[in-house]
Parts: structure tokens; sequence; C-alpha cells
């Protein structure tokens, strides 16, 4: 196991979201953590990410405790990107693609032939190379989160967290950045873990699906071992049927609901 | 902006050409700026009388070099860069342009002390006698300083700290402060508060090596600190969680930047009182020069140290032989620089 979490106990201040859960991310697979809003599925990655402390149980990266690890060590190996992250006004693309570099820098050596080795790749693999002068806020949807993923990567971890990392994008963009998960995770055999709302991209894009509803893991396993009718009903309470997607025969959600066109 | 890497082995660096070209004029500037302000008081001397003064301890003019303009002087430029600095710090981690020392109680915090201390012991700078007598005026303003930026800090801290919730628990705390402020200086002895409102404008008048000194040693120290930090300020202008993702510890790097600030501005406050709004505007300037995202260490400093060496120069010469409290005059350029501001961001 990379990333694993033992019976840990999540939440915020008084309020537990979290209680007693368990989940194991095998090396060199795409998960993708699934359920309603509110189930603590982006809560579970912060933990995962350490970037929120479990009030009870443990994560742990490559068999240690995260915490116990030096936070810049962890991320030399572990990159997260936030949900909705925001960059300050004006930063160009190349800008906020070195930040990822920040792990590896000290105040002695802070931009190494290695950094802008690593940044030109990062840019490079997520298209960007043409944009890298512009200012983040003058790109599409789109851009900016290909820029985001772009400053994750030049961090040169193998292991990526990624929290909703399709969110206020239109479809066509939604399937772009997917792309270029799996394009990552072909490309270098990275480990990949991350919180989508659409069921038919996570079915189409993941290896393993997680669904989880009131923080606990309801399901686990192949998009088809978890993606099925009597799952949607329990997790989602969705009445629907779940057909292979005429494309790449993943299980695909069809909702039931009652409005017809006739 | 153009930046180029500098490297030297294992040692890399990013320098940005536009914060050298600034920092390299602003020192410039500032040595002709102290030059003349050698040479312009109640004695005007030439160039060559300033040297002969300088070097020759027989000289004529060497007191007035040696222990008048130059301490004078270099207790402004200092104190000029200190509070720039400071600024500059505040001003990145609040994420807020228009935050200063002043928000972090250190200014106000210094004056209460201060104040208190002239009305409840007699004299500011005669005799003397209880707190002030033991503490002298520099120490009382270090300790407001320092206690006004606890209660502050301690107040905004919520299981973390937020920039934003900084400022404003900084404007409430401020607001109190002002108040108890003008609260003493009015139940105080006439005397002793009009001595109290030149110290609370903010004035280099009389100042001496030893003021010199402890804004000389807070900064040899404390800028090899902030530009070490420099990494750190510019990963915490992104959210809390990108930062700490990029193995930064959020709380400990900004509780470190922030107390370097309040030293700084604390002892530049002890050495010249609390001049106005140059740890406002000078990382502002500084920014606008640089043409960066964030306020620049090194060129804002320069920034303050020109200001104040500029103004105290006018302070002494605009209405010789009487002078003004050189906080009188960074407040005057200093406000419409602000409304400036404002009005541009409101846009």
């Amino acid at each position: 196991m990379r990333l694993q979490a033992a019976a840990v106990k999540l939440g915020y201040g008084d309020r537990t979201i979290v209680d007693g859960l368990d989940l194991g991310v095998e090396p060199g697979t795409v998960t993708t953590i699934i359920g309603p809003n509110g189930c603590g599925k982006s809560t579970l990655l912060r933990a995962l990410g350490r970037l929120l402390k479990p009030q009870g149980g443990e994560v742990l990266l490559d068999g240690k405790r995260i915490d116990r690890i030096p936070t810049r060590e962890v991320a030399k190996v572990l990159g997260v990107l936030p949900q909705a992250p925001t960059a300050p006004e004006g930063l160009t693309v190349a800008d906020l693609v070195a930040r990822g570099r920040h792990p590896h820098q000290t105040w002695y050596r802070q931009w190494s032939s290695d950094d802008e080795s690593a940044v030109a790749e990062a840019l490079a693999m997520t298209g960007l190379a043409d944009l890298a002068e512009r200012p983040l806020d003058e790109l599409s949807g789109g851009q900016r989160q290909r820029a985001w993923i772009s400053m994750a990567l030049a961090q040169g971890t193998d292991l990526l967290l990624l929290d909703e990392p399709t969110t206020f994008l239109d479809l066509a963009h939604q399937v772009e950045v997917l792309e270029l998960v799996r394009q990552l995770h072909h490309a270098a055999g990275r480990t990949i873990v991350m919180v989508l709302h659409d069921l038919n991209l996570a079915a189409r894009y993941a290896d393993r699906l997680v669904a989880m509803r009131d923080g606990r893991v309801i399901s686990a396993g192949a998009p088809h071992e978890v993606l099925t009718e009597e799952l949607l009903r329990e997790v989602f309470e969705l009445d629907a049927k779940v057909i292979p997607d005429p494309v790449a025969g993943t299980p695909l959600v069809v909702p039931i609901g009652t409005h017809r066109r006739s | 902006m153009t930046t180029v890497p500098l490297r030297l082995g294992r040692l890399s660096w990013q320098v940005r050409l536009r914060g050298v070209a600034v920092t390299v004029t602003g020192s410039a500037l500032l040595v002709l700026l102290m030059a003349l302000s050698m040479r312009i008081g109640d004695i005007e001397m030439t160039v060559a009388q300033v040297l002969a003064a300088t070097f020759d301890p027989a000289d004529a003019g060497h007191f007035v070099i040696m222990e008048l303009r130059l301490p004078r002087a270099l207790t402004g430029a200092l104190v000029g860069a200190a509070l720039a600095l400071s600024g500059a710090i505040i001003q990145s981690i609040a994420r807020n342009p228009l935050a200063s020392p002043e928000i972090l109680g250190v200014t106000n915090g210094a004056s209460v002390l201060v104040v208190a201390g002239v009305v409840a012991s007699g004299s500011a700078y005669g005799g003397t006698s209880g707190l002030l007598a033991t503490l002298g005026v520099p120490a009382l303003a270090l300790l407001g300083g320092l206690i006004g930026a606890v209660i502050v800090y301690g107040l905004a801290w919520r299981r973390g700290l937020d920039g934003y919730r900084l400022v404003l628990v900084g404007i409430g705390v401020t607001a109190v402060f002002t108040n108890v402020k003008f609260w003493l200086l009015t139940v105080g002895d006439v005397n002793d508060t009009s001595r109290a409102m030149v110290w609370i404008s903010g004035s280099l008048h009389g100042r001496g090596w030893e003021h010199v000194q402890p804004v000389a040693i807070a900064l040899a120290l404390l800028v090899p600190l902030a530009l070490t930090g420099t990494r750190s300020l510019n990963a915490l202008r992104f959210g809390d969680d990108t930062v700490t993702a990029l193995g930064v510890r959020t709380n400990r790097a900004r509780a470190a930047m922030i107390l370097a600030a309040v030293l700084l501005a604390a002892v530049a406050t002890a050495s010249a009182g609390p001049i106005a709004f140059v740890a406002l505007a000078a990382p502002q300037i500084a920014l606008r020069l640089t043409r960066s995202a964030q306020p620049p260490l090194l060129s804002s400093a320069a920034v303050g140290a020109v200001l104040i060496t500029a103004a105290d120069l006018l302070a002494r010469t605009l209405f010789a032989p009487v002078e003004l409290p050189v906080g009188v005059v960074t407040a005057v350029l200093g406000a419409p620089y602000l409304i400036h501001l404002i009005w541009r961001s409101r846009k």
C-alpha cells in the first residue's frame, strides 16, 4: 500500500464527519472516490494528504505515519491539488508551476537547473509551454486547471491527490483534464487518488472506485463491481439503470426519474 | 518580469532585475540625500568642509557632523528601512496592501505606554521619576509595542492564523489603544502632554548614536532572517491547503515572519516614535517600481530609508529655524498617497 487510512476519525472541531474508516491505495492505480455531497470524500482526501490531522486513527505513507515524516519530505513524494485552489492576482503560469519546486529548494538553492528542467517538463506535459508567460486569470477554466496540475507535476511526486479537479469545467474540459490524468498515470506509473462528482467519467477513468456515504466506505473495487443499480440506490438514493458505455464498455449511469419526453 | 538565474555550484538564486535596479538606485539616492543632510542646517557646510569635519576631531564642525547630523540621518535611514521591511512582511502575510505594523498593535501599544509613562512620571525628557525614569522612553516604547503585538496576535489566533482575521482584530485593538492614548493626553498635565505629542508624531530631533545602535542591530539580525523567509512568504500568498501540500509549516512560517516584523517595527518606534505611513507606503511604492506581485523586501527597505531621509530633510528646512516632527511630513505626504491607493483599488 502506498497510502493507507487506518481507522481514521476525521472532522472539524466538534463535528465528526468520518469515523473509523479504513482505505488502502495500491501503487500504480488511479483510485476515484465518489459519493453524495457531504459524505466526507474531500475530508478523507485532505487527511490522506496530511492537510487535515485525524482526530483518531492514522494515515500511513509507505507504511510510516504521515504526521511523523517531516512535511517537506512528504511533499517530495506526495502532491495534493486542493479543491478550487486560489492563486495571487496577476501570477503567471510559469510562476505558478515554479512554485511546485518549493519542497526541493532551500534559501541558498532557489532555482537550480533541476528546477528549471522540471518546470519546463511539467509545462510541456500539460501542453502549457506556449502559455507560460500568460497571467493565470487570463486562461480558460480548463487551461487553469491544467496549470494547477502542472504545478503538482513540477513537484515531481509519483503520488498525486486531486480534489475535484473537474469542478466548474464544461464537459469538454472535464474530459481534457481526465485524459491528462490518465496520461500521467500511463507515462510514469503515478499513483493517483481523486474525488469526482461525475459517475460516468469516474467509471471511465478510474481503475478503482471507492463509494462513500455518511463517512463510511460502502463499496470499493473495479468500476463494474462498484457502480451497480443497488449501490446507486444505497449510496445516492437514485433509481437508475446501469448499462455498458457504448464507447469504453465501462458502466454508464442512466437515471430513471419520472419526466419523459413522449 | 525579467529574472536571471544566478548559479554557483550547488547554490542558485533567481534574481529579479527590476528589484536589483530599484534597490541600487534607492541606495544611491539615499547616499546623496544623507550627504545633503550633512551639509544643510544651522551651519551650512560645503562637501569639503563636511569631509574635513568628519575625519578631523579637531575641526570646529566635528561635533555638528559626528554627534548631531550623522547619527540623526542614520537613525532616520535605519528606522525607515526597518519600518518598510516590517510593512512589506505584514502586507504579504495579510495579503492586504493596507496592512502595516500599526495594524499589529505595535505602534499604538508603544504610544500608549510612552504617554502613560510621561503623564505618570512628570516629564518626557527632563527630570523624571517612577517607571519612565527607570526605563526611559525607548525601552518603554519597545515594551509597549511588544505588548500591543501580543494582544493582537493572541486575540487573532484561532487554531491557526488567518491574515484577514489578523487585520480585523488589529483595527479593533488599534481603535482601543488610540482612545486610551487620547484619554491619557486629556488627563495629563499640559506641559507633559505637549512633549508627549512630539514623540507621538514621530521625530528624529536630538537622535544620537544610542538611537542608531538598536535599529542597526535589529536590522543586522532580522534582514537575513527575513530574506531566508522570502520563499515561505512567497508561498504563503496561496491558500493554506496549497501551501501545506508544498511542505511549508504554515503557522510556524507565519509566526516567525510576524515576529520579525513586530521586532523591526517596535525597535524603530522606540528609536524615533511612531512615524506615520512609511511602513504602509514604502512597500507599496517598491511594489509598483519593481512591478512584482508582492512587496519586495530589500527594495522596500531602500525606499523606506529614502522616504524618511527625504522627509526629515524637508522637516528640518521647510520652516527653518522651526523644525517639524518628521512624522508630520511623512503623514502629509503619505495621506494623499493612501487616498490614491484606495481610489485605485476601488476601480
